[in-house]
């Protein structure tokens, strides 16, 4: 039997939504088990990538760590997807990307209801916001993409059935939607 | 206010086709339109308020909100950069103690950008209240500070300041000898109008803008419509950056233009004609009047022209508003109507539906100052000049890096190196021909020629020597474009912007191997989907640079597969500063660190 | 004898006046568009309906059919920059269709679909646009406008009225309501204005009508747009 698929996952600034509908392939799963190994990713609790045939990323860019996790991702794996509207063009999270990055720090730390002695945390471990949430193309290099809010459980099974069969991507009609 | 608003509604006897005329005015006085004045303009013309806030938004001298009593405009055309013109405009920012893009705080004075104002070979150059400024410096400006701290009217500030010059470095054909004002008419009657068109026709001349329509041809399909109410409109709305010889035909020539146009009038029985004039050259406006006047004092504008029975034709002069685009015809006469100029769907084209949708002929400066000559010399002694399909001579703006810059006419079919020859250029990198819109040639290329056929030009000529940027060049170009885009169509709106954005990434030293073959697609996007000339001229700099000078390219790019077009470490300041943190956690490289 | 043009090889009839549009609709023949709504004079803007005669680019909607045509409406070429024409407008504007009452029924997600665009491509602009919910009954998000000029015309020719108008230039292009306050309140807009319900986005949405339909239920999640489109527009279909 070949090798099998090596599949690492992570979800940026998401809701890990998409990866909840991944999951949704339901008994398909054992299928899917027979081609695919998966390595980094909130299934297996692998902290950091191998080198990997696919990347599925979830969410968009919004702060320090998610550039540092979606360059290891790009860096180690050969195909790289961006999985989800927030992977795509930046989702819900990109909504706060016309309110100044100050104006939102201060809501939510000092002067937002119910905050008392409100500070902005400095902790060094944290990471730092970017003052814009980005899609992931704008930040690496992306080579496909798989749209819907989430992607329904067929478009994961699609996708990953023709990469595992060897045969060029692609959604029919009814699997591709933004919503 | 209401009073002076009033008067200048009355002024224009409240039509509606006036509506520019009327903002213009209103601007000058008040350095704004405010709501008050929009709403009294609604109530008093009668048109809905969003019709008059639509087009000061549109055009770039034209306010919703109040600039200075001064309003300085310093001109960004390449040529103007190239006379170090960026340092001037920081030291002017300075002087005035203000921030360019904004008015100082006591509302006296504001400084800013503009596109092209026409002056390259008298650059830097710039705007006052629209009044045209040259050969600007730091003496210069130190002057204009003082004038405007100590409040002196701008028309009693010196001169020279304001001098144009010709600069009329080579006359051919055209220039040499102007005719006599009444000439070309008389001519032309004697002859019978309609063998003066066929005298045209002979001459072979076609339109000088650029696009080379044959003349002859345009005026016949013209007077062949079936509407007899008609219009000549003349185009000088010269906002190509580097192209000025419709200044200098205005200044010295103008009879002769207005010649053309009546001229032209006679062939197709218009009774109105109007020359569009770019607002830049406010200077003109005046001088232009009373050379209309004068005409009509010699009979050779007003009622039964020449003693002709039923030849009624008079002109008026329209200003535009700063739009690069009303260049663009049919632009153009949306915006003599009053509107924002938004190019036209053709067809139908102007010739049958054109002015207040009658038929009319939209003609460049230049060519209805042929026309005057040809109906005096007829057209074989045009023809005999020039190649087989460019007859004529073509007058040339020439501007950049050479000994002489200012106003060459050349006959069709002259080489480029003869032209670098004449106006002393040496060590040429390359020449922009036809200005933005047309092409880039390099040096190498200079057997190529002047003439449709090979290389169409509406007159722009900018010599760039060995010690310019090429990546430089192309930028002004392109942001040129986006600004100027009227953002009618999806291709050229979203997509100029899309260049500038593309185009900045490389440039700023951001691109990978990837980007510049994104950036050549997105120009044939854009090239091959633009509603008009703009949309599909707008990528010519970069795609003419790329096909010559791919290495200039390939230097800034990264040796990466990718890298992202914003500042990454950048974008995490304002974070860095509310969390009080500059560790190494707190920054970002811009690309990954192996 | 009637005159032809020819689509992909297919030579269909056309009367004098009509459009490459209008008669490729009356010959069930879809032609991608979003600014175009045969009930309104043609616009030509979004340029979707870009379609080659005679080796040149036209818009379908505004150019007029003549005997002989030629006409290329399927290549590789024209659904490729449809399709990149179509990302201009996702990036242009700040289109988040999760959070959108309009998704499904949603014209420019329906061409979007059809052209099988999975991504935005470019770099987003991500503008600042203002959302107007001031009117009691209907909702403005500038967000989503496309600039179709819709609401403008089925304002001024329909309704024959003025709310709406397009200002600025070139990027800052913008839409504008007709009132002192530049609020939908205070304008004369009406719920059953034609205007109040052409918007072919989520731009201009009536309130109190959400999510009436659920999600996945909805128009193009059923049918491709150019189904939908010529059930509607070619009035032969009743």
């Amino acid at each position: 039997m070949a090798d099998k698929f090596k599949v690492a996952t992570t979800s940026l600034a998401g809701c890990f939504g998409c990866h909840m509908s991944f999951l949704d392939i339901d008994e398909r799963m054992i299928e899917l088990a027979k081609h695919v190994e998966f390595d980094r990713s909130p299934i297996t609790d692998i902290e950091h990538c191998s080198p990997c045939d696919i990347g599925l990323i979830e969410g968009g860019v919004c702060n320090s760590e998610n550039v540092h996790v979606l360059r290891e991702f790009r860096k180690n794996c050969k195909i790289l997807v961006a999985v989800g509207a927030c992977a795509i063009n930046g989702g819900l999270p990109a909504m706060r990307n016309h309110i100044p990055l100050e104006e939102c720090l201060n809501e939510s730390y000092i002067d937002g209801i119910g905050v008392e002695n409100g500070q902005i945390p400095n902790d060094p471990e944290l990471p730092l916001l970017l003052d814009k949430v980005h899609p992931i193309h704008e930040i690496v290099k992306v080579d496909y993409y798989l749209p819907g809010c989430p992607p329904s459980a067929d478009v994961f099974w699609a996708f990953l059935s023709d990469l595992i069969a060897g045969k060029e991507p692609s959604l029919p009609y009814d699997l591709v939607h933004f919503d | 206010m209401q009073t002076f608003i009033q008067s200048v509604i009355d002024k224009y006897a409240a039509s509606t086709v006036r509506l520019l005329d009327i903002l213009r005015d209103i601007q000058a006085e008040y350095q704004h339109i405010s709501s008050p004045a929009i709403e009294l303009l609604s109530s008093q013309l009668n048109i809905p308020r969003t019709q008059i806030i639509s087009v000061i938004e549109f055009y770039s001298f034209l306010h919703a909100s109040p600039t200075g009593k001064y309003d300085i405009l310093i001109s960004d055309s390449i040529t103007d950069l190239m006379l170090d013109k960026e340092n001037l405009l920081n030291y002017f920012a300075s002087q005035l103690k203000l921030t360019v893009g904004e008015l100082r705080s006591d509302g006296l004075v504001s400084l800013n950008n503009t596109s092209c104002t026409g002056m390259c070979d008298q650059g830097p150059a710039g705007l006052v209240n629209g009044y045209a400024l040259t050969h600007l410096d730091r003496p210069r400006v130190d002057a204009i500070v003082k004038l405007v701290e100590q409040q002196v009217p701008v028309a009693e500030w010196p001169s020279e300041f304001f001098q144009v010059d010709d600069n009329i470095h080579q006359a051919g054909l055209l220039l040499q000898a102007p005719i006599q004002a009444g000439e070309g008419l008389k001519a032309s009657f004697k002859r019978g109008v309609q063998k003066t068109l066929q005298e045209i026709d002979i001459s072979g001349l076609r339109g000088r803008g650029g696009a080379g329509f044959k003349t002859a041809m345009k005026w016949r399909f013209c007077s062949e419509e079936q509407e007899t109410e008609r219009y000549v409109v003349c185009n000088a709305d010269e906002g190509e950056p580097g192209t000025f010889k419709d200044r200098v035909l205005l200044n010295s020539y103008a009879h002769q233009v207005f010649e053309g146009m009546t001229i032209c009038a006679s062939i197709i029985n218009a009774q109105q004609g109007f020359l569009y004039l770019r607002g830049e050259y406010l200077h003109l406006y005046q001088p232009l009047l009373d050379i209309l006047e004068e005409r009509r004092k010699l009979n050779l504008l007003g009622k039964n022209i020449l003693d002709q029975q039923h030849f009624n034709f008079d002109i008026e002069i329209r200003l535009g508003c700063g739009a690069y685009i009303c260049g663009e015809e049919s632009a153009l006469i949306e915006s003599l109507e009053g509107k924002r100029g938004i190019p036209r769907n053709r067809p139908p084209y102007p010739v049958s539906q054109g002015y207040l949708n009658k038929p009319t002929v939209v003609n460049n400066v230049e060519t209805f100052l042929a026309t005057a000559k040809i109906a005096v010399e007829g057209g074989q002694w045009f023809a005999d000049i020039g190649t087989e399909q460019s007859k004529g001579t073509k007058i040339l703006s020439i501007s950049g890096d050479c000994a002489k810059s200012g106003i060459y006419e050349y006959p069709f079919g002259t080489s480029i190196a003869q032209v670098l020859e004449d106006c002393g250029a040496t060590d040429v990198l390359g020449i922009q021909v036809g200005g933005p819109s047309g092409t880039f040639i390099d040096i190498s290329e200079d057997q190529r020629k002047l003439a449709f056929e090979d290389l169409a030009t509406g007159g722009s000529f900018i010599i760039f020597n060995q010690s310019r940027n090429i990546l430089d060049i192309v930028k002004n170009f392109t942001h040129f474009f986006a600004h100027e885009s009227c953002g009618f169509c999806t291709p050229c709106r979203v997509g100029t912007a899309l260049l500038k954005k593309q185009l900045d990434k490389i440039t700023d030293g951001h691109g990978s191997a990837g980007d510049v073959v994104a950036l050549e697609e997105l120009c044939q996007l854009v090239k091959n989907n633009s509603h008009c000339g703009l949309g599909q001229t707008a990528a010519n700099p970069i795609l003419s640079t790329l096909e010559r000078y791919p290495e200039h390219y390939q230097k800034q790019l990264k040796a990466i597969s990718y890298e992202p077009g914003f500042d990454l470490d950048a974008s995490l300041e304002t974070a860095r500063r509310l969390a009080n943190r500059d560790d190494a956690g707190a920054h970002l490289s811009q690309v990954e660190e192996d | 004898m009637s005159q032809t043009i020819t689509i992909d090889g297919k030579e269909i009839p056309f009367s004098e006046g009509q459009t490459i549009m209008d008669a490729a609709i009356a010959a069930d023949i879809y032609i991608p568009h979003l600014c175009h709504n045969p009930d309104y004079t043609p616009h030509g803007s979004c340029k979707l309906c870009t379609v080659k005669v005679n080796g040149r680019n036209c818009s379908a909607c505004t150019f007029p059919a003549t005997e002989g045509q030629e006409i290329q409406n399927q290549s590789d070429e024209l659904e490729k920059d449809r399709k990149r024409i179509t990302q201009m407008l996702f990036v242009e504007g700040n289109h988040f269709c999760p959070s959108c009452e309009k998704t499904g029924n949603c014209q420019l997600q329906g061409v979007a679909y059809y052209l099988d665009m999975h991504d935005n491509h470019f770099p987003h602009f991500f503008a600042n646009r203002e959302v107007d919910s001031s009117h009691p009954e209907i909702l403005i998000d500038h967000n989503r406008c496309i600039f179709c000029n819709l609401c403008v015309r089925a304002s001024q020719e329909k309704d024959h009225k003025n709310v709406f108008a397009i200002s600025g230039r070139g990027i800052n292009k913008r839409l504008i309501i007709n009132s002192i306050s530049g609020q939908l309140k205070d304008s004369d807009i009406a719920i059953d204005d034609c205007a109040a319900h052409i918007c072919p986005t989520g731009a201009i949405l009536i309130k109190r009508t959400g999510y009436q339909v659920p999600i996945g239920e909805r128009i193009y999640d059923k049918q491709k747009i150019d189904a939908v489109a010529l059930a509607k527009e070619n009035k032969d279909h009743g």
